[in-house]
């Protein structure tokens, strides 16, 4: 049984009684969506973590793997939507392989609503569970609390309001790939820009009969623009107290030492 | 043992009795009344910073309104022209921002421009910057238990001729600096401004070794400097701080009067 380890709570609630405040989690105060097309499903997420008032990360991934043909967007407590769709999507390959069948969409949800449901809301993640399987194309979204919808658009998260506007004013019964990747961008864009819990890039994955295609960073309407000087300091303006250099050969003696190139997304810095 | 914890009145062991009843306010099971609290204030984000220069000051602000996760609306200025003798204030010589709950800001400017225009009425001559320093503080003191909820900066040129920057807490205790950062962004921006204003932790290279290292000398700083710094600030404040976006406006207090400038800021 997977589970959770409670032997801090006694201490946390008493320490937690005499005022002391509970850790703050990264939140993705998020607008995620998704929108069903002939042919396929799409969904797509903005990509701003935020933790309070102050962005955790300004470039973070919000759609899930869960099997090739199953994705899901995340919102909500960034910790929980990360493991609770890893962990169906490693009970759901098991599932797969025992009863030599592709995943169902519907497994998927089923499976996630019932592990939210047990947890009664303490696990805050709200999903958007899109997918192709042999039965057809679906779309769910999952609540915390465990309840579902099973809808042809849907939205979630702080900018959900703002990103349905878009839906309720431009969706129509038939759209192609592109109207699809077309509407759910611009139900995204319309969160990054009106919620302040949402920012920063677009993401979107198209999910059809054959393939998957994840589009990172599809749009990418909010480019930093250039420092207007450098801030580099001439070496030596930094006052050095005490000086200790331990070269790579003496560390040698400790850790084995291995040269690696630097690879993957890197963060925007100052060089 | 853990239901002892619990926030569930259910689940506070069984209750034997009718007068321990669960209840959803404590102190409804003794008899007393449920208070109701109006909470007249509101915090509508954003972020203000002012710097001092040998003959100038600038004060600027960022111009979006918030409550919340919500946008009121994209340009509603922070930095306002005090002191002058027409409506539209084109021969003020003293800016105030304020940051914080908008209303009460928005109460302040008009209590302090009229404090202004009183003493012009009365004296014949218009304020000193210094004057009109310690009227605020005065102003905001006499609120000390029902405070405006605003972080104000006020900025002019001294009798001398020199830019000056007074920086106020919500109950009016108040300072004369060479730069200040106010509201949501504050703690983003202080830092840089030490750093970049009055040079702290900045040695001068090769002056010494260890503690004996030599401070990097403090002078003012030009006025197109003092502007690339308040742009950057704001462009990283920007990047980092949910509340602080859309524009950026800019007062540049010189003995030639008080210049205006507004330039876009990111909106997402």
């Amino acid at each position: 049984m997977p589970g959770f380890d409670f032997s801090n709570y006694n201490r946390n609630a008493a320490l937690h009684a005499r005022g002391v405040p509970l850790p703050k989690a990264t939140s993705t105060g998020t607008t995620i969506v998704g929108c069903i097309f002939d042919g396929g499903v799409v969904i797509a997420a903005d990509t701003r973590a935020t933790s309070g008032p102050i962005v955790a990360d300004k470039n973070c991934e919000k759609l899930h793997y869960i099997a090739p043909q199953i994705w899901c967007a995340g919102a909500g407590t960034a910790a929980d939507t990360e493991f609770t769709t890893s962990l169906i999507s490693s009970q759901l390959e098991l599932h797969s392989l025992s009863t030599d069948r592709k995943p169902r969409v519907v497994t998927c949800m089923t499976m996630l609503k019932q592990h939210l449901f047990r947890y009664q809301g303490h696990i805050g993640a709200y999903l958007v569970v899109a997918g192709v399987d042999p039965t057809g194309t679906h779309l769910f979204t999952v609540h915390a609390h465990g309840s579902t919808d099973k809808l042809p658009y849907v939205t979630m998260g702080s900018g959900s309001l703002a990103a349905m506007s878009v839906f309720e004013t431009q969706w129509k019964g038939s759209l192609t790939e592109q109207d699809a990747v077309n509407l759910c961008s611009e139900a995204i864009q319309a969160g990054i820009f009106n919620d302040l819990g949402s920012g920063s890039n677009v993401d979107v994955a198209i999910i059809t009969k054959d393939k998957t295609t994840l589009k990172r960073n599809h749009i990418k309407p909010n480019e930093r623009s250039k420092k207007l000087k450098s801030y580099a300091f001439e070496r030596g303006t930094t006052a050095v107290l005490k000086e200790k250099i331990i070269t790579k050969k003496e560390l040698g003696r400790f850790v084995d030492i291995e040269e690696v190139e630097p690879e993957g997304e890197k963060m925007d810095v100052d060089t | 043992m853990s239901a002892l914890f619990s926030q569930n009145p259910l689940m506070n062991g069984p209750n034997y009795s009718f007068s321990d009843t669960p209840v959803s306010h404590p102190n409804e099971a003794h008899g007393e009344l449920r208070e109701h609290r109006f909470n007249p204030y509101t915090d509508n984000g954003g972020s203000t910073l002012a710097i001092a220069g040998a003959d100038f000051a600038i004060v600027a602000g960022d111009t979006r309104l918030t409550s919340g996760y919500s946008i009121h609306t994209r340009y509603s200025p922070k930095v306002f022209k005090i002191g002058g003798t027409t409506a539209d204030q084109k021969d003020a010589t003293i800016v105030l921002s304020v940051v914080g709950f908008a209303a009460d800001g928005t109460a302040l400017r008009e209590r302090l421009d009229a404090a202004c225009k009183m003493y012009r009425y009365r004296h014949g001559k218009p304020m000193s910057v210094n004057a009109a320093a310690k009227r605020l503080s005065t102003m905001l003191y006499q609120k000390r238990f029902f405070p405006y909820y605003v972080y104000a900066i006020l900025a002019g040129l001294d009798e001398e001729g020199k830019g000056a920057v007074y920086s106020y807490d919500p109950v009016g205790s108040y300072e004369r600096e060479m730069c200040r950062a106010g509201g949501a962004a504050a703690s983003l921006i202080m830092p840089f401004l030490d750093n970049q204003v009055n040079f702290k932790n900045q040695h001068i290279p090769g002056s010494g070794e260890g503690h004996a290292i030599q401070e990097r000398e403090k002078k003012p700083l030009l006025r197109e400097q003092v502007e690339i710094l308040v742009k950057d600030a704001f462009d990283g404040a920007v990047e980092r701080h949910i509340e602080v976006g859309d524009g950026l406006q800019m007062m540049v207090i010189t003995s030639q009067g008080v210049e205006e400038h507004y330039l876009p800021l990111k909106k997402d």
